[in-house]
């Protein structure tokens, strides 16, 4: 069994994982850390970034890198469209991929790279709220991009990117980047997928059987189990044991793993998720009360929703109620429809609303109430009516290089009364503003994240007792920006060998398969005579045709009946009591001698025959007279045991 | 043999209560607790008393209810809180959410309207659905550590399902009651290839080949249009969930289509709750209705508005929905009322309506109608029965078994001449048994057993290796053949030496050499070689492998030894496991010896 790791970022993981000659995908995501490098894509010229002054490495003078890139402060970007890091493809050929298994909406970004012009023939598994949400997420960031296109590509920095100063110099991979997929790739993509439901049982190849189980961190957010009749391997994506509006986590399919490979944890580890929320809540209320509006850059589902109910809640108590709350994105209306439609995967509280029935979550309410108001865009019909200031504005794309949130840090960027409040765990709030400043803007930073943290992890690990657990290197480190806080790691536990890997390995894991299973069918399982050989220990031989179908063994009944069932013999061979029955059988001259060991051999003169015993082997040696042999035979026979 | 063992209380031969008892592996599942709607008396409960004289809790293991209607689901409350059964009850979501509304109405009905007594109480159908544990669709529930059960979409009503059972390695499929074709707000029934040892399907219309559904809904489009035309007014009576948001889809989409302007109204306090259930659960609901929901949800009517009493009088045409469904109360008798003397008007039945109620008498062509209050009413609107419900015809239960393979088939929930006709047709073309118990009836199946038991993989790859070096024969059988060991609970087939290592015991080995002296003038090989083409021409079907002078087959060594005189000893040794090859080839060049 083989694990290869094709992803850096640990929150967006991909990874193969081989076994019993399947080969599977493990999560599809893909990592946009590399859209900080670039220029923010705005859809009404914006003076601020068209003016921004070419950049050139010192010593060079390439007149191809001329305008590629610009600078503002003491950071230079890529002025061209965004970029993101795929997976790695050098490692595996996709088209060997038979199955891709995702975890949640977050892990499949990158699956138009993985399934469109590659090959690639296998079947995409995942729940139906990730196919759903995680449609939009693609859908979203497609539109963002197409509907500011840029007319010039730039390429030759790649090759600079050495002279470019921090942290542009440290971008990884810069030569693997690609353009994002189209909508034909998301739609082709996305129609391979077939939707699953927790705890269903998903048969591959016969080989192994698949199911996903509850995370608890987001709408039909999964953990994976693989097994087999005897091994059991745990995939251990973003997990959440906090109570938010997912069904909760489901810990006890997860226990007792051979295996446990572990990632996405939490990328606020020194942050609590509830404290988060309420400082947002209490800068909110004091910026609106200010005269201030807020701007929340995020993904238009997840945390959002709850951030929907918990702020219409203290707006209400901090009588800012009539200030209304705008939620842009292309896909908005999708996002709260779909979230009020899939009970069935809400937590126990939400789901039983849905027998009242009201709605599972408020904002259903608060957009009847015009609390909350959606749009597509800021140019979409009535928006401009219905905007009215101060408000706060849930917006994409959070890593501010595209989408809406452009716009309003151009509306708003320069008045201090106003405030941005990032909430999204994925992006440094400080390389997401560069392109921008200097901003006049109040900056909050409340990440919001929601998935398990070092403590609640190394306690999991602790109650699941894997026998190995495989994780990412990084998390045996403290984290790069917290060097001192060496217990954010996952630490060794007794129980479990603990195996780190990293980006581009292939890495053998500990896991060696003795047994599998045959099914005996009724014929064959009516001739088993089991012989107790020792208290408690039953042999018996069986024989049948073996029928292999599917990877599942049967074994029937054998055509030709006539052969009779084999049977062996065991035990030691007593000489007296083989000498007795000899002679009853009328063979009197038999001569012991002993060859030292414990080989005896008995000589029979008069039928010229000899037999040579050992503990365990006897061994008849005649001539061809057949009626002598069978008589030794019986003689032998009854002095042994068989089963 | 192990037996599946299925005994309806209801539904045997009949479109009535469905309620069937299945026993397997020790395991006593109760299938759907429906009511039959056509009694009063004790008979419209299933006969629980049947099932066991002591408490019901320690016999049924858990019960499974397929979906709202109260032919499946109407018995629950007495069963659980009333005969006192305490164990779990399963459902789908949607199921569970709608159930108890039509329960309550049914029992207001029943028990406010008609006197009844020996009723559940609202608290019952309260308690009762604590009790159920909700199921989603594919999810693997296990109810104990015996009992596995998953749920498949069947269509038929929202949240309607079909479930397959395993206890051991026994499986069963319930189908409950479903439709193969997708209709206006639901998808169709889908199975995959699970291949249980039973399948029990419903069969209401086991001798409709077509679909007649559409031919029904487009009469009585063209029924109500012709009415509305001349200026008369629709009654239709209906219970508030269910149908009556079918109805709603069919007319709303048709005065769409049409551009009618006749005003619809939908008579309920419930209306808006009713119709956000089938909101929430639109992920139930077909693929379209699914697709255009976040534009436009096919549960926001825009043509069907509020009614209010004072409309009753209005002139000019209209339709009205009003509850109760069987017109034995309320607003719906209040309009029939007032609108029954006009030949203009229409009233349309769209269920089944009970014995005693006034939908019941005109349905039978009562032309006056006789109240309490010696108040006479005169029917001279039209009166129309229609029947929407939803089920698989011919075809679809064909379809059905044809998806999943079952090993053999019930059929239950419909008429017994109508199954009789279906269960020949399953006979001839799947060649499969085919059962249908009348109520109170038991069928037993057996099943055949299939032990899973642990295998060592050397024995497997060892096999695999030898199979895999004969050249290839696609009539060649496979053969695997290891010792079983038996220890405690487990059992694993391993290679005999595995197994006595394992058992901690010594095999002994017992080998027979015996020789023969032949004459054959040349060099040993050359009689090694001629006994190798004899061997051959003899046992074709052994593998005979000649190599350095020594002839193996199978595990038979034989060895030709001697000068290039005439005689020459010929050694044939085999093991005791052997000795029927051994004895067998010695005889043979023993006779080619003297030929």
């Amino acid at each position: 069994m083989k694990l290869y790791c094709l992803s850096n970022d640990p929150n967006k993981p991909c990874h193969i994982l081989t076994f019993r000659e399947v080969t599977m995908m493990l999560d599809c995501g893909l990592s946009m850390q590399s859209l900080l490098n670039f220029l923010p894509l705005s859809f009404v010229p914006s003076n601020k970034l068209m003016n921004m002054a070419n950049w050139m490495p010192c010593d060079t003078s390439d007149p191809d890198l001329e305008g590629e890139l610009k600078e503002n402060g003491d950071r230079v970007f890529v002025d061209s469209p965004p970029e993101f890091c795929p997976p790695l493809d050098k490692l595996i050929d996709f088209s060997q991929v038979d199955v891709i298994l995702i975890s949640n909406y977050l892990c499949m970004m990158a699956l138009p790279f993985i399934t469109e012009g590659t090959g690639f023939k296998g079947r995409v598994y995942a729940t139906e709220p990730t196919l759903q949400i995680g449609r939009l997420l693609l859908e979203e960031l497609v539109i963002y991009i197409e509907q500011c296109p840029k007319c010039n590509f730039a390429s030759q920095w790649k090759n600079f990117v050495h002279k470019c100063p921090y942290p542009l110099n440290e971008a990884f991979k810069p030569k693997s980047w690609k353009q994002i997929y189209n909508m034909n790739n998301v739609n082709a993509s996305l129609s391979r997928i077939q939707m699953v439901g927790y705890n269903e049982k998903i048969d591959l190849y016969g080989a192994l059987q698949v199911i996903p189980a509850s995370s608890g961190y987001c709408l039909g957010s999964a953990n994976w189990i693989i097994s087999t009749e005897h091994e059991k391997i745990v995939y251990l994506s973003g997990s959440s044991t906090l109570t938010t509006h997912p069904r909760p986590m489901d810990h006890h399919a997860l226990k007792n793993a051979d295996i446990l490979i572990m990632s996405d944890l939490t990328q606020t580890p020194i942050s609590n998720p509830d404290s988060m929320l309420g400082v947002l809540c209490v800068v909110v209320g004091l910026t609106l009360r200010g005269g201030g509006n807020v701007l929340i850059p995020c993904y238009p589902t997840g945390v959002v929703y709850d951030l929907f109910e918990c702020l219409s809640g203290k707006m209400q108590e901090s009588g800012v109620a009539n200030c209304p709350m705008f939620f842009i994105s292309p896909v908005a209306d999708m996002s709260l429809a779909y979230s009020n439609i899939l009970a069935e995967w809400l937590s126990s509280v939400k789901q039983n609303k849905v027998y009242a029935p009201e709605e599972p979550f408020p904002h259903a309410l608060l957009v009847k109430n015009n609390k909350l108001k959606h749009f597509k865009h800021i140019y979409s019909e009535g928006f401009s009516t219905d905007f009215q200031e101060p408000c706060v504005v849930f917006c994409g794309h959070p890593s501010l290089r595209f989408g809406d949130v452009v716009q309003f840090i151009e509306l708003w960027g320069n008045n201090p009364r106003n405030c941005i409040v990032f909430t999204e765990p994925d992006y440094d709030y400080i390389e997401a503003l560069a392109p921008y400043q200097p901003l006049q803007i109040k900056v909050a930073h409340c990440a919001i994240d929601t998935s398990l943290n070092f403590t609640q992890a190394n306690k999991l690990i602790r109650d699941l007792k894997p026998k190995t657990l495989v994780v990412p290197e990084c998390y045996t480190q403290p984290p790069v920006a917290n060097p001192n806080l060496t217990e954010l790691v996952i630490g060794n536990h007794p129980d479990s060998t603990l195996i780190p890997y990293k980006w581009g390995e292939v890495i053998n894991l500990p896991l060696k398969r003795k047994q599998g299973q045959v099914l005996i069918e009724t014929n064959v399982a009516q001739k088993i005579v089991p012989v107790e050989v020792k208290p408690g220990i039953s042999l018996s031989t069986v024989t049948g045709s073996l029928n292999v179908k599917d990877n599942i063994h049967k074994i029937q009944e054998l055509s030709d009946i006539k052969s009779k069932p084999v049977k062996y013999e065991w035990g030691t061979l007593n000489i007296t009591e083989f000498l007795q029955k000899l002679s009853q059988e009328g063979i009197t001259d038999a001569k012991v001698e002993s060859l030292g060991g414990n080989v005896v051999v008995i000589h029979l003169q008069a039928e010229d025959a000899l037999i040579q015993l050992e503990d365990n082997s006897t061994h008849v040696v005649c001539n061809a007279d057949e009626k002598l042999r069978t008589k030794l035979r019986n003689i032998v026979m009854q002095c042994l045991k068989e089963f | 043999m192990p037996e599946i063992k299925i005994t309806p209380l209801g539904a045997g031969q009949e479109v009535g209560r469905s309620c069937l008892l299945l026993t397997m592996g020790g395991k006593n599942i109760m299938l759907d607790c429906g009511m039959h709607m056509g009694y009063n008396d004790d008979r419209r409960f299933p006969d629980f008393s049947y099932i066991s004289d002591g408490p019901i809790s320690a016999f049924i293991d858990c019960v499974i209810i397929s979906h709202f209607h109260l032919d499946h689901c109407g018995a629950l409350p007495y069963m659980s809180e009333m005969v006192g059964y305490n164990g779990p009850i399963y459902m789908t979501h949607p199921t569970k959410a709608i159930a108890p509304i039509l329960l309550e109405d049914m029992r207001k009905v029943s028990v406010e309207k008609k006197g009844e007594m020996n009723f559940f109480t609202s608290q019952m159908i309260k308690d009762c659905m604590k009790k159920v544990i909700a199921v989603t669709l594919h999810q693997s529930v296990m109810v104990d550590n015996d009992i596995e059960i998953k749920a498949y979409y069947a269509g038929h009503v929202l949240g309607a399902a079909m479930f397959w059972i395993r206890v051991g390695s026994q499986s069963v499929v319930y189908t409950g009651d479903y439709n193969m074709t997708p209709d206006r707000h639901l998808g169709a029934a889908w199975i995959d290839k699970c291949r249980p040892d039973l399948l029990i399907s419903e069969s209401t219309y086991a001798t409709t080949i077509r679909d007649s559904k559409r031919c029904r809904e487009k009469d009585f489009l063209k029924k109500v249009h012709e009415c509305v035309d001349k200026g008369g007014k629709v009654l239709i009576p209906v219970f508030a969930l269910g149908r009556a948001q079918e109805l709603c889809i069919l007319l709303e989409t048709y005065w769409e289509r049409m551009n009618l302007k006749a005003p619809i109204y939908f008579a309920l306090g419930l209306t808006e709750k009713a119709n956000n259930y089938y909101k929430m659960f639109i992920t139930w609901t077909n693929q379209k209705i699914r697709k255009t929901f976040v534009q436009r949800n096919m549960f926001d009517f825009k043509h069907i508005k509020a009614f209010d009493r004072q409309y009753i009088d209005n002139p000019g045409p209209m339709v009205v929905f009003a509850t109760p469904g069987m017109l034995h109360a309320g607003l719906s008798l209040q309009i029939f009322k007032k609108w029954a003397p006009n030949e203009n008007n229409m009233i349309i039945m769209p269920g089944f309506c009970v014995q005693g109620t006034v939908g019941h008498k005109i349905l039978n062509g009562a032309k006056t109608v006789e109240f309490e209050n010696r108040q006479i009413v005169e029917v001279k609107m039209s009166v129309e029965y229609m029947s929407f419900s939803a089920h698989a015809d011919a075809k679809g239960i064909m379809q059905l078994i044809q998806h999943c393979e079952p090993r053999n088939v019930m059929l239950v929930h419909g008429e017994a001449a109508k199954i009789d006709f279906l269960k020949e047709k399953i006979q001839q073309e799947f060649n499969l048994q085919c059962f249908s118990p009348a109520n109170g009836e038991t069928s037993v199946i057996t099943t055949p057993v299939k032990i899973p038991v642990d295998v060592s993989l050397p024995l497997l790859k060892a096999e695999a290796k030898k199979f895999s070096g004969l050249t290839p024969d696609p009539k060649r059988r496979r053969t695997l053949h290891g010792v079983l060991l038996m220890k405690e609970n487990s059992m694993c087939l391993m290679d005999v030496d595995e197994a006595c290592k394992e058992a901690g015991i010594n095999r002994h080995v017992v080998r027979f050499t015996s020789t023969l002296n032949i004459n054959d003038p040349g060099p040993s090989l050359t009689t090694a070689h001629k006994i190798h083409g004899y061997i051959r021409e003899k046992l074709p079907l052994c593998s005979v492998i000649f190599s350095e002078g020594e002839i193996s087959i199978e595990s038979v060594l034989v060895k030709v030894e001697g000068d290039d005189d005439d005689q020459k000893s010929v050694y044939v040794s085999w093991t005791n496991q052997d000795e029927e090859l051994g004895s067998q080839i010695l005889n043979l060049i023993n006779h080619m010896g003297k030929v």
